[in-house]
């Protein structure tokens, strides 16, 4: 029932959750540290090498990982309203593939940093208005007509790609790799994300109602009340934001967009006002989860967490997708 | 509640000549039948009273205000409409459908309480689909939809009232039963207007038709003076005899 105490329950649940994600993933690594050394550090307590590697190694990286899998989580979770379709991710409409080839290009160059970071920015936002601006065309645009462009746009972006690794120099070619199967490594300081998160919640919780009633169609939607042109450019601009903000943040991450929003619908039901929060800490508990294991099982070499998240992802897809009717 | 005034409308066909504006008032208390035949235009003219298609000229008033100019949520708040047919993206629960026709009344930060829970309990059980309230719309049978969807627009609870074919997909009692349903909130005050394809119902339950021609033409007016054998037989190109049952006259196609 959509009613205030059944979203709290759920919500603290997974508040707890993130929280021990948390703390397990801090307190794992080379120099293992238990939970009581943990809340020392954090406290201010504890030797300095414990301090150093905790405030400054470890909790940024999975304040960064936690922040872009909640980004990525409800920005899946809105592309899912906006174009009514289950299967659309942050992705889908070559986001991602604008963002790499903007990072590409940046590592091509030789630069690094910031500079490969708000390349990737610009390269998602081009992407959005490319994609946007050839949807919309002439006429007016619908769901299937933005999946279509999105998708063939991305193959686009898929195949310039290839040509920036084809005529790469070799010792280029691992970061490019890493990049583009996301690595939260990359991050250099959690707190635009995770403000820009804690924004966002704040922004949609208002909108829940309308979006499951934008669930139901535009047209029922508005025979409701809804303003459904203003909404759904609200959301696809606020969607678009969030994986430019996760992309920039760690990479392209794949799955996190697409899973998070299904399994909490599955076990939660279909209720946005629940279904966007929730997404915030269970896409960050799993990415900080999938970052910890993407530290420790070659260690002491990291593995991108792209990989963790897409090796759990697909098989959890395919499933959910078996198990469905 | 206020009534819906329909001034010199012309509704968007593509293709289609303009034919006759049409303009009358739907006042409370009224039910108003659509007849027409496929592709006559009866769904374009629902959405654009409803405010979701704009017109080709002439203009649509709430009370004194134009639709136009109303917000969404306004016009919500006073016209309801159940579709011909809908899209579910989504698995929702009957219960939640029901729900979501208290959209247009709650504020944003507001949640459904237990008065809004009432009103769909009570709008599911007076649609007999309480036993449903848990199930997935979309494991229902299309007339059990049907009923859901007509749950939900009580659930809204507007003054005017839009159906698109409600009898669409219901078995005969249930047909009876949305008709005096529909019939009972004229009689509250509220207006009903609705397009139906079955000519007996319309005779029986409606005391306004508007006839909708596909070459764009149109005639309205009450009932009694609407439902003319020949009239009808031009609307559907169909040969009708005509007999009277039950106080109402009964239309029956010629065969062949």
């Amino acid at each position: 029932m959509p009613l205030s105490r059944s979203l709290t329950l759920p919500l603290l649940t997974l508040a707890l959750v993130g929280l021990l994600a948390m703390v397990l993933s801090v307190g794992v690594g080379s120099v293992a540290l238990s939970p009581v050394q943990v809340g020392a550090a954090l406290l201010g307590e504890g030797s300095n090498l414990h301090q150093t590697l905790v405030l400054e190694l470890r909790l940024p990286r999975t304040l960064a990982a936690f922040a872009t899998g909640g980004l990525l989580a409800v920005a899946g979770a809105l592309m899912q309203v906006l174009l009514r379709n289950p299967l659309a991710d942050p992705y889908v409409l070559g986001l991602s593939g604008g963002a790499a080839v903007g990072a590409l290009l940046a590592m091509l160059a030789g630069l690094g940093g910031v500079i490969v970071s708000g390349s990737a920015f610009a390269g998602a936002l081009l992407a959005t208005l490319m994609v946007f601006g050839l949807a919309h065309g002439t006429g007016s645009w619908t769901p299937s007509r933005l999946l279509l462009t999105g998708v063939v746009v991305a193959a686009g972006w898929g195949a310039v790609i290839t040509l920036i690794l084809a005529i790469s120099p070799t010792q280029r070619l691992p970061g490019m790799l890493y990049w583009l199967m996301g690595d939260v490594s990359y991050a250099r300081t959690p707190w635009p994300a995770l403000i820009l998160l804690v924004l966002a919640c704040l922004l949609v919780l208002p909108l829940g109602r309308s979006l499951n009633v934008l669930a139901r169609g535009p047209m029922q939607a508005a025979a409701l009340g809804v303003s459904v042109r203003p909404l759904e450019w609200l959301i696809y601009v606020l969607a678009s934001l969030l994986t430019a903000a996760a992309v920039t943040t760690a990479g392209s991450i794949g799955f996190v967009g697409l899973v998070v929003p299904h399994m909490l619908r599955l076990m939660l039901g279909n209720d946005q006002r629940l279904i966007l929060p929730a997404c915030a800490l269970a896409g960050g508990t799993l990415l900080v989860l999938a970052d910890t294991l993407a530290r420790v099982v070659i260690a002491p070499e990291q593995l991108p967490v792209g990989v963790i998240t897409a090796l759990l992802g697909v098989p959890t897809f395919l499933y959910l997708l078996y198990r469905s009717r | 509640m206020n009534p819906l005034q329909v001034r010199q409308l012309v509704i968007d066909i593509p293709g289609r000549a303009s034919g006759q504006a049409l303009d009358f008032t739907v006042e409370p208390g009224q039910i108003w039948g659509v007849l027409g035949p496929n592709g006559a235009g009866k769904t374009t003219l629902l959405h654009t009273l409803a405010g979701l298609r704009a017109p080709r000229s002439g203009d649509i008033l709430l009370g004194a205000e134009s639709l136009a100019g109303l917000k969404r949520r306004t016009v919500s708040r006073q016209l309801g409409l159940v579709f011909q047919d809908r899209q579910d993206g989504f698995p929702a629960t009957v219960m939640e459908t029901a729900l979501i026709g208290r959209h247009p009344w709650l504020s944003p930060w507001q949640m459904e309480g237990g008065e809004d829970l009432a009103m769909a309990e009570k709008a599911l059980a007076v649609m007999d689909v309480s036993h449903l309230a848990d199930r997935l719309v979309n494991t229902l049978s299309g007339g059990e939809r049907q009923r859901v969807a007509i749950a939900t627009v009580l659930t809204q609870n507007p003054g005017t009232w839009l159906l698109d074919e409600p009898t669409n997909h219901l078995d005969l009692h249930h047909q009876v039963a949305v008709m005096n349903l529909l019939k009972q909130q004229a009689s509250e005050g509220r207006a009903v207007f609705m397009c139906l394809h079955d000519l007996n119902l319309a005779a029986r339950w409606c005391d306004h038709l508007l006839l909708l021609y596909p070459s764009g033409d149109a005639c309205w007016g009450p009932a009694g003076r609407m439902l003319v054998p020949s009239a009808l037989e031009s609307l559907y190109g169909q040969r009708l005899i005509t007999t009277e049952l039950d106080g109402a006259p009964v239309f029956v196609p010629v065969r062949s």
